[in-house]
This record gives structure tokens, C-alpha cells and sequence, in this order.
């Protein structure tokens, strides 16, 4: 089914390459969703052998292997298992795949493309961490996801792989497809167990901080997210070793992320992690080949909406946290968004800022008010109606959802210093700050351009008319 | 039709067995009102609060936080144009602008023979297809003023009916746990230790 390397895309929207697959490995194939090219490709041989073994080699295996987790946070899995209480029971697993944040989107394609790798990675987790039951919250706008998962799980509780007697051991495990029903908040954790109880979708006020110690119902829970259950079936099969020879120490493996905007070929890639740069990706011959039509480069999102930007200052930094987040921004959940230099900075940075005033749960007053604030001004200067004083306004009301220092991008040019992320802020959860940060990252990085909005009151559409 | 018929409580005892709390199927319940009735209905709320031993109050608290539930009629395919950042870089304020047109209503309108809602959505993960949209929550990726023409000229001929289902059904597929096949869900109170087979053994 595969043709030439890198230039076959039978998923639209992604490209494969001469690079380790850990996740994608049956996307070359037309049938990868089913049961049968599964079980031909080595599925489920990493739960055969892990329920071979002690829960506690498996959760060790897991542990070993480092697997950042692949939402946005980057916590690892092993870790956050072993965060869960001894002694209590019943303990519960959340599957998150209610990928919405813009920019992003690797959840979906796993899911569409490949549901029976997620449903092996849930078995192994559910096992490893002694967990009664697994919900898989599947986002409620992916119609697709949802039928492809619904037939895997039905072929794989027909088969014998999920239900009563696992593979004929003692390992028994029910696996519960849900649906959502469209809300970007629900993607936080807390929030996505109150979802999932029955309830508005928003966020607990913490602490406590993780779920793993009081989740849904009160009880344990581990919330996961898909792509990082989409890798413990390989590395059950293959050992923590080859697992962490890809990559750095700090960023073993591979991930995907997807390059959308203005780039010359857009798409999803998994990428070696930790030793990927943004640039390998933005100019790479085997990922986007540099900008569309020979323009220029002038900011990225390096990590989904909620990200500080970047500019191209930065592009040598690689994918490895340690080294963006001191650079003033965050790999988040593996999405690229690119500016050529025809982009209406203070218009790109509304359409995000409208994201998240949109999809404010309205539970933390600093997000509710702020974000329709940030968005109103900002609306009024992006449509040639706003002062200077907006300006201030705009920075003014960020200062209220995240007071004090606040990360950006480091450029010699304006002579700033970078402030680390993550910052304070006075809301629950990160949709509030998010509001601001592309306020933030595009009127410290391109002022002139607001500046110059502000005085010259003009419209320009925000995809720029090719010359 | 307003409360869920015999097939569709049928269902919903199904699914709500399937949780440790009943209150955790609400939203499933929500789609499958919506999915009879085009929309969710007071009284399909009403009889979801006492399938799920809430109060109809509590049903419309959930159901009303979710922009996926419609409380009135909407199109027979409702079309969500993204407009967030990968697609608007890419020109999806212009395809808004020309859906507005052809259609002849704004966003959030239903056109007169009750056929389209247009609506400006939210980041739908395409975005490297950019401009994207969904008709009922089935892709069109890459969408020109041409294409969308033509996706309204084969919507309108009823072209796409294999495809796209009236708004409401979400999934045409549904999980199905054969009978004997299942651990069962109970609730958290009635669980007195760890599953059996979490004993420091292996299980295979």
C-alpha cells in the first residue's frame, strides 16, 4: 500500500518519512483501523506480554521508558501512575481524547487510524496500575473516531481482548466508549471526570492537584492521553531500552506534531523528540520544505494556541522542553502554527484570543470578564477603531488573569529577558492565561504593527492578497 | 415524539449500565434524544433526569454547557466552518463570508426550508487541511468557494445521504458489550478491594 518514502499520505494530512514509527506504524496501510491488519502487524503482542508479568514489572517497564505525557503538560505516565494511593480502591482510568486545542491534532488520526493500538495502550496502563475500569472520552465533534473506536472495541470484546479474561488470563478490564459533546475546556483534566460524571465541564478548583489521588467520584483516577497510551504497546514489545535510545534522555521516543499555516506542506509527522529542531521541521525536506510560495517566516506557535510565540530567533531550538521552556514557551500538545511575513499579526492573534474568551467555562471570574475584555479591545484595534490606551488596556487586563512576570520569547533585538513558563495566574485552570499569551506574545513582538493599526484605522483581511 | 421511544430507552438502560454512576450517561443520553428528535427536547430532558435519577433541572445544567445540543430545530445538516487560528490564516473568513451568501443567512441562521444552519466553529483538529469544515460532524477538508458550492449543490440533491447523516446521529456505530462478555461497572461504594487479579502475580 506504501509508495515512495515521504510521499505518501493515505490519512490526509500526514506524512511518513525514513523516521522510527512508534505510533504510526500502520498508517501506510488503507486498513489499519481493522482488527485483521492488527493482528497481522504485532497487535496486542505487547499486552501478551505484559500480562506475562508482574503489574508492578510492567508499571517498571513504563516508568523506565519515560514517556512524557503527550496533552501538553509532558508529565510522565509511570510517574503519574505511581501517584495514586495504595490501599484504596476503586481506582480509575480516564482516557483523554478530547483533543481540541487549536492547532492540534494527532489524537484524532491515532484514533481514526489505528484504535486498536489506543485500546491494547489502555489494556496495558489499566493493568500495570491495578485499575477497575477505563473510560475512553472521545471528543464529541470527531464522528469518525467515535465509529472507528466503537467497532474496534466491539471486534476486540468479540475476540477476546477486552472484557472478561483478557487473552484467557485473569486479567479482566471493561472499556467504556464516551462521547463528548463540544467543549475545549473539557480537555482539562479535572474537568474532563466532572464531563464525565454527568456535569458542566469545569475544572475543580485544586488542590488537589492530580486526579491519580481523588478523580472521578471521588475516587483514584489516571487521565491519560492518547498518544501516550498509543505508545506502550511498542514499548512492551520492544523494551524501555529501545524505547530511550530514540530521542534525548529527558526526551526518549518520538512524537507527533502537526505544522499547519503557512508552510509549503502542511502536516502531521512523528518526530524523533528531543533532537528535532523547529527548523529541521519548517524547512526539512522530509517534513513542511520551508514557507509557501518562497515568502518569509515571521512568528510561530510552537506548541498549540496556548503557547508563547516564537519567532525566527528560535528556530533552532529542538523539541525538547528543558530548552524551550526556559526560552519563554512550551511544546504543549504537538502543534506548529506558521506566519509568512503576510500575516496580520494583531488579526491572528484575535482569532486565538476569540478561541479562548469562547470557550471560557465561565467558572473563574479573571477568564470570564478578562478573556471578552481581551477579545473586545483587541476586535476594535484589529477593526482601525482603537487607541493607544487600548493598547495598555490590553496588557493592563492580562496583568489581572497572569500578574507579574510573564514568559515570551527572548529576541536580542528587543533586548528582553526570558522569564520561564509556567507563570502565576488567578484562575483555576490555563484557559484564562491562554487568552492573553497571543495578546501578549504579538503586541511584544510586533507592536509597530498595533501601532500602526491604531493610527492608520485600516482593514486588511487576515490572509494577506498574494502580490 | 419528545421522550425517548422503546428502542431508544432500551439503549439508554443499556448505556447507563455500563457506569458506575447512572448520572455519568447523561450525556450519551443528551446525543441520542438529539439524535431522535433532531434536537433535545424538555421532554426528552424531563425523561433523561429520571432515567438517570436527576432533576430535569440538573439535565438542562449539563446539557446546556455543551454547544454540540441544540434546544430548537436546527438544519438538516448543520455546517460548521472553522474559523480559528490554522484556518483563518488560510481564508476562512472569506469561505464564512461566501457560505453567508450562497446560503443567504448569517452565522446561526437556519435557511427557510429548514435544509442549512451555518455556524463559525471552534479548532476542529484539521488544521493542516486548512480552511476546514464539518456537515454534521463529517470533514471537508481544504474547502474552496468552489467546493463549497458543490457541497451544497450535493447536499441539497441528497448526493451525500450515504455519508452524511440528518443532524442528530453522531456515530452511525455504537459500542456493544456482549452479554457475559462484560466485568460490569459498579458503583465505587460496593468495591471492597482491588480487582482480583492486581495481586503481584502475573496474569497470564
Amino acid at each position: 500500500m506504501s509508495g515512495p518514502s515521504g510521499t505518501w499520505q493515505h490519512a490526509p494530512g500526514f506524512w511518513e518519512g525514513d523516521r522510527p514509527r512508534i505510533v504510526t506504524s500502520r498508517f501506510a496501510h488503507a486498513d489499519s483501523h481493522t482488527l485483521e491488519r492488527f493482528l497481522a502487524t504485532d497487535g496486542y503482542a505487547g499486552l501478551r506480554r505484559a500480562l506475562a508479568m508482574p503489574a508492578a514489572e510492567v508499571h517498571g517497564e513504563v516508568r523506565t521508558a519515560t514517556v512524557l505525557g503527550r496533552g501538553g503538560a509532558g508529565f510522565p505516565a509511570g510517574t503519574k501512575w505511581g501517584l495514586a494511593p495504595e490501599g484504596v480502591w476503586p481506582k480509575y482510568m480516564v482516557v483523554n481524547g478530547d483533543e481540541s486545542e487549536p492547532g492540534t491534532y494527532k489524537d484524532r488520526l491515532l484514533m481514526e487510524r489505528d484504535p486498536h493500538q489506543l485500546i491494547e495502550g489502555c489494556l496495558i496502563a489499566c493493568y500495570a496500575a491495578g485499575l477497575s475500569q477505563c473510560f475512553l472520552y472521545v471528543r464529541g465533534e470527531m464522528a469518525l473516531a467515535q465509529e472507528r473506536i466503537a467497532t474496534a472495541l466491539n471486534e476486540a470484546y468479540a475476540a477476546g481482548y477486552v472484557g472478561r479474561n483478557i487473552l484467557g488470563s485473569r486479567f479482566s478490564l471493561d472499556i467504556v466508549l464516551h462521547w463528548g459533546a463540544g467543549a475545549y475546556v473539557v480537555g482539562e483534566e479535572t474537568a474532563l471526570i466532572e464531563s464525565l460524571e454527568g456535569n458542566r465541564g469545569m475544572p475543580r478548583l485544586k488542590p488537589p492537584y492530580f486526579p491519580a489521588a481523588i478523580g472521578l467520584y471521588g475516587q483514584p483516577t489516571i487521565v491519560n492521553n492518547v498518544e501516550t497510551l498509543a505508545n506502550l504497546p511498542w514499548i512492551m514489545r520492544n523494551g524501555a531500552s529501545a524505547y530511550t535510545a530514540i530521542g534525548t534522555a529527558t526526551s526518549p521516543g518520538t512524537r507527533m506534531v502537526a505544522v499547519s499555516g503557512h508552510v509549503a506542506r502542511p502536516g502531521v509527522y512523528e518526530i524523533v523528540n528531543g533532537t528535532t529542531t523547529f527548523r529541521d521541521l519548517i524547512y526539512g525536506d522530509e517534513f513542511c520544505r520551508g514557507i509557501r510560495d518562497g515568502n518569509t517566516l515571521k512568528a510561530f506557535v510552537p506548541g498549540g494556541g496556548s503557547a508563547p510565540w516564537f519567532t525566527p530567533d528560535q528556530l533552532d531550538l529542538p523539541f525538547e522542553a528543558s530548552r524551550v521552556g526556559p526560552a519563554g514557551s512550551m511544546l504543549g500538545s504537538g502543534a506548529v502554527m506558521v506566519m509568512d511575513h503576510t500575516t496580520d499579526i494583531p488579526r491572528a492573534a484575535l482569532t486565538l484570543t476569540r478561541f479562548y474568551a469562547h470557550e471560557s467555562c465561565g467558572k473563574c471570574t479573571p477568564c470570564r470578564e478578562g478573556g471578552t475584555w481581551l477579545e473586545r479591545i483587541l476586535s476594535r484595534v484589529v477593526d482601525g477603531r482603537g487607541t493607544m490606551e487600548d493598547l495598555d488596556q490590553l496588557m493592563e487586563v492580562g496583568q489581572s488573569i497572569c500578574p507579574g512576570d510573564f514568559p515570551h520569547a527572548s529576541s536580542s533585538d528587543l533586548g528582553l529577558a526570558a522569564v520561564p513558563f509556567p507563570y502565576k495566574m488567578t484562575t483555576i485552570c490555563f484557559v484564562g492565561p491562554s487568552a492573553f499569551v497571543p495578546v501578549h506574545s504579538a503586541l511584544t513582538l510586533f507592536r509597530s504593527e498595533f501601532e500602526e493599526r491604531v493610527s492608520r484605522r485600516t482593514r486588511i483581511p487576515v490572509r494577506a492578497v498574494a502580490p | 415524539m419528545a421522550r425517548l421511544n422503546d428502542d431508544n430507552v432500551r439503549l439508554a438502560i443499556e448505556t447507563i449500565a455500563r457506569y458506575p454512576r447512572p448520572r455519568s450517561a447523561m450525556i450519551p443520553l443528551l446525543h441520542l434524544a438529539q439524535e431522535q428528535d433532531g434536537h433535545v427536547t424538555n421532554e426528552a430532558m424531563a425523561h433523561i433526569a429520571d432515567l438517570v435519577g436527576a432533576t430535569p433541572a440538573e439535565v438542562w445544567g449539563t446539557a446546556s454547557f455543551y454547544e454540540m445540543f441544540k434546544f430548537e430545530a436546527v438544519g438538516k445538516y448543520v455546517v460548521n466552518i472553522c474559523g480559528t487560528m490554522s484556518c483563518a490564516l488560510m481564508g476562512a473568513d472569506e469561505l464564512i463570508h461566501h457560505a453567508e451568501e450562497r446560503l443567504g443567512v448569517h452565522v446561526g441562521g437556519t435557511t427557510p426550508d429548514g435544509l442549512f444552519t451555518l455556524e463559525r466553529a471552534e479548532c476542529q483538529a484539521a488544521c493542516t487541511e486548512a480552511p476546514c469544515l464539518q456537515v454534521n460532524y463529517r470533514y471537508r477538508f481544504r474547502v474552496s468557494t468552489e467546493s463549497f458550492d458543490s457541497l451544497v449543490d450535493d447536499l441539497r440533491a441528497g448526493r451525500l445521504d450515504g455519508e452524511i447523516p440528518a443532524h442528530g446521529t453522531l456515530a452511525t456505530v455504537r459500542q456493544q458489550i456482549p452479554a457475559g462478555r462484560g466485568v460490569g461497572a459498579v458503583a465505587p461504594e460496593s468495591v471492597v478491594s482491588n480487582p482480583d487479579w492486581f495481586d503481584g502475580k502475573a496474569a497470564l
